[in-house]
C-alpha cells in the first residue's frame, strides 16, 4: 500500500478514515446509490478529482497561477466530441480524438510556459486569463467545428451506452447498462491517473518542483533550470486535465462550451483546491468529493431556505438557489484566509500538535 | 556636549526570517562624533543599520536615541525623529528628477520654491554636479553623482544622525576624495554621523570612534586612533592593516 | 533669482520616450488604407480613442495601485459593474425629471457619474479593508482572494439589480453623430473622449505637480526608501485604492453607455482587456496604461471592423508583439 501511494500517506487518521470511505463509496456507488443523479454526481466527482489533482500540481506543489486549466480540459472533451461526431462513434475514432487533443493540448502548454513562465508570476496569471478567453470565444465562433454555443452532442461506442443492457435486471441493487460500464471506466482511468500524479509529485521530479515553488532564485542557483522545470510542470498539469475532459465527454455524451471552458469551471477548481489543501493531492480527493455533493445538496437546502423567506425582500434574494455563487465567493474568501492548508492541512496539523501534547 | 550617547544599542538580536543575524549587538554613538562600523563583509554592518531603522524588526535588545527605544517603531516614525538613512543601494529615486528626489526628503517643503536656498547652495558647493543636473531624471546620473544625490537627500534638512552605508563602493578615486571633503565639511557643522566604510583611507580620516563587528557582534569599541597606530589589532579584527590599502 | 530657478534654466530636460506615442500613429496610419475610406476610418479611429480613454479612466487605478502598493486587483471589475448598474438605476429615475430638455439630459448623465463614483469609492475603502489588507505582500493570496471578492460583489450586484441584463439607452441629447465631410463621428464618442482627457490631465497634474503626486510617484519606485525618508506611504495606499475603485466606477457609466446594455459579468468581460492593457503599457506607468489603452481601444474598432472573428485575439497579439519589444512594457517603470 505504501508503494502504491509512493510513500506518501495520508498521515492523519481522519483523514485517512474520511478518504477511505470516500473512495469506497466511489468504487461501489452503482450499488450504493442508485438513481441517474446519484450516479451522475459520483462521475462528476471522479472528473474533478482528476482535474483538481492536475491543477494542485501547477499551484500547490509548483507554485503557478493559471487561469487557463479549463481551456486544457475542454480540449479534451471536444477531443473526444468532434471524434466521435466527425469520425464514428467507436473506440478506434475515440482513441484518435484523445491523442490529438493531447496532442494540440502539449503544443499550447510548451508554448505558453515557454513564453510565459520567463515573466513574472503575476504576468503568467493575466496571461492565462486573457489566452483562456480568447479560447472560449474561438471554441463559440468555429461553430462549424465545435458546435458553436449549443455544443456537440454524441453517442459513445455500444458498451458504453445506456442502451446497452446485458442484464435485464439489477445485480445487487445496480443496473447493469452502458452507464454502469463508463463509470467504471472512468473510475479505473481516474485512480490510475491519481495515482500517476502521487509518483510524480513524490519523485526527484517533484521535490524540484517544491524546491521551485519555495525559492525559485534559490533552486536556479543551484543548477536548476527553473524554465524548464516549470514547463515540464505546466505540460504535465495541462495532459492530466485534458484526459479529464476526455473522462467527461464520455459520461456526458456532450460538450459546450459550458460544460469545460467556462471560468465558473476554473473557480470551482480554485475553491476545491484551496479549501481541499494546496500542495496535498489528497486535497483535492476530498475537496472534489465535498464540492460536488455540496453543489447539487446544498442548492436544496437553499430552496428550502427560500421558500422559508418567500416574500422578505433582499434577504429573500440572499438565499435563492440561482444565489449559490455568492455564498461560494464568501467561502472562498474565508478559505484563502483562513484555511491556507485547506481541510488536509488542518487535520494534519492536529495530528501534529496532538502528537506535541503526549 | 551631554554624557548619554545620542544612538545606543544594547545586546540588539535580529532575525531575518529563519536566520539569525545579529547576534547581540552593543555599542553607541556619541553626538558630534563621527562613529565608524568596521567589519568584514558579512559581519552584520548593513543589518545593524536597517534594525536601527526599523526595517528589520529587533527581535531583542534595547535600542534608544535620544534616550527614546526605537524598538517596534515604524520606520516613517523612526526617520522623522530625526535619522536620515543613506542604504547602500541609494534609494535614488530613478524616475524623479534631483530637484524632485530633493524636495521629497525635504520634508517641510512642498515644492521646490520651498527648499531653503542658503542650505542648497551649501549642497552645490559639496556637489557641483546636482547643481548642473537638476531637472535631469536621477536615473540619468553617473555612480558617484547619485551617491552624491543620496548624500544631499540625507542633509538638505538638519538631521541628529545621519546612518551611511558604504558610500564609496564602486566609486573611482578623485570622487572619493569629494565625499571626504563633504564629510569632513559636516564633521566641523558637528554632524552625527555612523558610517559604514570598507575604504580606510576614508575610515581612517574621517572617524573618531569605532565599533568593529564580526559574525553579528561587536568585537571591539574605541577610538580610531587607538586603531589606527594599532597593526596588530587591525590584522586581528580586520585581518589586513589599514594603512596598507591606499 | 532663487537658486533652483537659475538651475533649472541651464540645462535642458531630459528626452520624452516618444517611440510609444508613434506606434499609436503607425497603428492608426496603417489601418487606413487597409480600410479604404477615409470617411469609415475617421469613425473607428474616433470610436477607438473613445473606448481607449474609457478604458484608460478605468485601467489607470488598477496599474497605480499595482506599482505602489504591489497589489494585483483581480477583482477590479466590480467597481465596473457597479458603476454601470448605478447609471442605469439613476438615469432610469431621471428620464421623467430630463424630458426633452438636452442640458437636463446632461445633468442626468454627470448625476450618475458622481453617484457612480461616490458608491465606486466607499466599496473601494470596504473592498481595501476586508479583502486585500489582509493579504498584502501575498501575491498568490491576492488573486485568490481579490477574486473571490469580485465573484461575491457580483452576487451582490445580482441580487440587488436582478441576474438579467438591462438596457441603458444614451439620452437623446447625445445620440446621433457630427458629419466631418462624409465621415459620421458619433456625439458621445467625442463626449467620452473629452471626459478621459480631462480625467487624464488631471491625474498627470497630481501626479507631476504635487507632493502626494511625487510621493505615489517615488513610492511605485521604491516603497521602503520613501519610508526611510519618514512618509508613512501606506496611508496613501488606502487613498490611491478608493481613487482606484472611483475612477472604475465612473467608467463603468461610461463603458455601459458605450455598449447600451448592462449585465453583470460585464466586470469580467472588461477585466481581461484591463490586464492586457496595463501589461502592454507597463505595470506602474500612468503614461503607458494611457497609450496602451489608446492602443487596445483602436485596436479592436479596426479589427472589429476588418476581421471580426479575430478581435480578441487581434488585442492579445498586440500584447505579445509590445512585450516582445520591450517585456517590461511601453514605459517600464525602473527598480522593479
Amino acid at each position: 500500500m505504501n508503494r502504491l501511494l509512493s510513500h506518501d500517506l495520508p498521515r492523519s487518521r481522519w483523514l485517512a478514515v474520511a478518504l477511505v470511505v470516500m473512495v469506497v463509496a466511489l468504487a461501489l456507488a452503482p450499488f450504493v446509490f442508485p438513481g441517474s443523479k446519484a450516479l451522475g454526481a459520483a462521475a462528476k466527482m471522479l472528473v474533478f478529482v482528476l482535474l483538481v489533482a492536475s491543477y494542485d500540481l501547477l499551484m500547490g506543489y509548483t507554485g503557478i497561477v493559471s487561469f487557463a486549466h479549463t481551456m486544457f480540459f475542454g480540449i479534451g472533451a471536444y477531443g473526444v466530441a468532434i471524434a466521435s461526431t466527425r469520425i464514428a462513434p467507436t473506440f478506434g475514432a475515440i482513441a484518435l480524438g484523445v491523442l490529438a487533443a493531447l496532442a494540440v493540448s502539449l503544443v499550447l502548454s510548451l508554448v505558453i510556459g515557454l513564453f510565459s513562465l520567463r515573466v513574472k508570476a503575476i504576468f503568467y496569471a493575466m496571461i492565462t486569463l486573457a489566452v483562456a478567453a480568447a479560447f472560449q470565444t474561438l471554441a463559440s465562433q468555429l461553430s462549424d467545428f465545435t458546435g458553436g454555443e449549443d455544443g456537440l452532442t454524441f453517442k459513445n461506442p455500444p458498451i458504453l451506452s445506456p442502451s446497452f443492457e446485458p442484464f435485464e435486471s439489477p445485480i445487487l441493487g445496480a443496473t447493469i447498462d452502458g452507464k454502469f460500464v463508463t463509470y467504471y471506466l472512468l473510475f479505473a482511468a481516474v485512480a490510475l491517473l491519481f495515482l500517476a500524479l502521487l509518483r510524480i509529485v513524490n519523485s526527484p521530479f517533484g521535490r524540484v518542483l517544491q524546491a521551485i515553488r519555495e525559492n525559485d532564485f534559490r533552486a536556479e542557483a543551484i543548477g536548476y533550470r527553473t524554465v524548464v522545470y516549470r514547463t515540464l510542470s505546466n505540460v504535465i498539469a495541462a495532459l492530466f486535465a485534458t484526459l479529464a475532459g476526455a473522462l467527461l465527454a464520455l459520461w456526458l455524451r456532450y460538450t459546450g462550451p459550458d460544460t469545460t471552458l467556462s471560468f465558473e469551471i476554473m473557480l470551482d477548481i480554485l475553491l476545491i483546491v484551496v479549501i481541499g489543501g494546496m500542495g496535498t493531492l489528497y486535497g483535492a480527493l476530498l475537496g472534489s468529493v465535498i464540492f460536488v455533493f455540496a453543489q447539487n445538496y446544498l442548492q436544496d437546502l437553499l430552496k428550502l431556505g427560500q421558500g422559508a423567506l418567500d416574500g422578505v425582500p433582499v434577504v429573500g434574494a440572499l438565499v435563492s438557489p440561482d444565489r449559490w455563487l455568492l455564498w461560494l465567493g464568501v467561502l472562498f474568501v474565508l478559505a484563502v484566509y483562513h484555511f491556507p492548508s485547506g481541510i488536509v492541512g488542518r487535520l494534519r496539523a492536529a495530528i501534529a500538535t496532538g502528537r506535541a501534547r503526549t | 556636549m551631554s554624557t548619554t550617547p545620542l544612538l545606543e544599542l544594547q545586546g540588539v538580536h535580529t532575525h531575518i526570517g529563519a536566520y539569525h543575524i545579529l547576534h547581540g549587538v552593543t555599542f553607541n554613538v556619541r553626538e558630534g562624533e563621527v562613529t565608524m562600523l568596521l567589519g568584514r563583509n558579512g559581519a552584520g554592518k548593513t543589518t545593524t543599520l536597517r534594525t536601527i531603522m526599523g526595517l528589520w524588526p529587533a527581535s531583542t535588545g534595547e535600542l534608544r536615541f535620544k534616550g527614546q527605544s526605537l524598538k517596534g517603531q515604524a520606520t516613517p516614525d523612526i526617520a522623522t525623529r530625526g535619522i536620515a538613512y543613506v542604504p547602500e543601494s541609494m534609494g535614488i529615486f530613478s524616475d524623479l528628477t534631483v530637484q524632485e528626489n530633493l524636495v521629497l526628503a525635504a520634508r517641510a517643503a512642498r515644492h521646490a520654491g520651498e527648499l531653503d536656498t542658503q542650505r542648497l547652495e551649501w549642497i552645490f558647493s559639496l556637489f557641483p554636479a546636482l547643481k548642473k543636473f537638476w531637472l535631469y531624471p536621477a536615473g540619468k546620473l553617473s555612480g558617484g553623482q547619485k551617491q552624491m544625490l543620496a548624500v544631499a537627500r540625507a542633509i538638505v534638512e538638519p538631521r541628529a544622525l545621519l546612518l551611511i552605508d558604504e558610500p564609496s563602493k564602486g566609486l573611482a578615486p578623485s570622487i572619493i576624495q569629494n565625499l571626504i571633503s563633504a564629510f569632513n565639511e559636516l564633521k566641523r557643522q558637528r554632524t552625527t554621523i555612523l558610517l559604514v566604510e570598507q575604504n580606510f583611507h576614508m575610515a581612517r580620516s574621517l572617524g573618531d570612534a569605532v565599533a568593529v563587528m564580526d559574525n553579528g557582534v561587536v568585537v571591539h569599541t574605541g577610538s580610531m586612533r587607538e586603531l589606527a597606530d594599532d597593526e596588530s589589532m587591525q590584522q586581528r579584527l580586520l585581518g589586513l592593516s589599514l594603512g596598507v590599502h591606499q | 533669482m532663487t537658486t533652483t530657478a537659475a538651475a533649472g534654466a541651464a540645462i535642458p530636460k531630459a528626452t520624452f520616450e516618444w517611440k510609444p506615442l508613434v506606434l499609436l500613429a503607425v497603428i492608426a496610419l496603417a489601418a487606413l488604407p487597409l480600410i479604404g475610406s477615409p470617411s469609415t476610418w475617421l469613425t473607428l479611429t474616433v470610436a477607438g480613442l473613445a473606448m481607449g480613454m474609457i478604458i484608460f479612466i478605468i485601467a489607470s487605478g488598477l496599474t497605480l495601485v499595482f506599482g505602489l502598493m504591489d497589489v494585483l486587483n483581480f477583482g477590479h471589475g466590480v467597481f465596473i459593474a457597479l458603476g454601470a448598474f448605478i447609471a442605469t438605476t439613476v438615469m432610469g429615475g431621471m428620464t421623467v425629471w430630463a424630458g426633452d430638455s438636452g442640458v437636463a439630459q446632461l445633468a442626468a448623465v454627470f448625476t450618475a457619474m458622481v453617484v457612480a463614483f461616490a458608491a465606486a469609492a466607499a466599496l473601494g475603502w470596504a473592498f481595501e479593508r476586508v479583502i486585500v489588507r489582509p493579504v498584502y505582500g501575498m501575491h498568490l493570496k491576492q488573486i485568490l482572494i481579490t477574486m473571490g471578492g469580485m465573484i461575491i460583489g457580483e452576487e451582490l450586484i445580482k441580487v440587488i439589480w436582478g441576474p438579467a441584463q438591462i438596457p441603458l439607452p444614451l439620452p437623446d441629447v447625445l445620440r446621433g453623430s457630427f458629419l466631418l465631410g462624409d465621415a459620421a463621428v458619433e456625439k458621445y464618442r467625442v463626449l467620452a473622449t473629452a471626459i478621459g482627457l480631462v480625467v487624464f490631465s488631471a491625474l498627470a497634474f497630481t501626479l507631476n505637480r504635487t507632493k502626494i503626486g511625487l510621493l505615489i510617484r517615488a513610492g511605485v519606485q521604491d516603497r521602503e526608501m520613501v519610508e526611510s525618508l519618514g512618509y508613512r506611504i501606506r496611508r496613501l495606499f488606502v487613498g490611491v485604492f478608493v481613487a482606484g475603485s472611483a475612477l472604475a466606477g465612473l467608467g463603468g457609466v461610461l463603458w455601459g453607455l458605450y455598449q447600451q446594455i448592462v449585465t453583470p459579468q460585464i466586470g469580467a468581460q472588461v477585466n481581461v482587456l484591463l490586464f492586457i492593457v496595463i501589461i502592454i503599457g507597463g505595470l506602474g506607468s500612468t503614461l503607458g496604461c494611457f497609450v496602451g489603452a489608446l492602443l487596445v481601444g483602436l485596436m479592436a474598432n479596426y479589427t472589429g471592423f476588418l476581421a471580426p472573428k479575430v478581435a480578441l485575439f487581434s488585442n492579445i497579439g498586440l500584447m505579445v508583439a509590445v512585450l516582445l519589444w520591450r517585456p517590461q512594457g511601453l514605459y517600464p517603470v525602473t527598480n522593479r
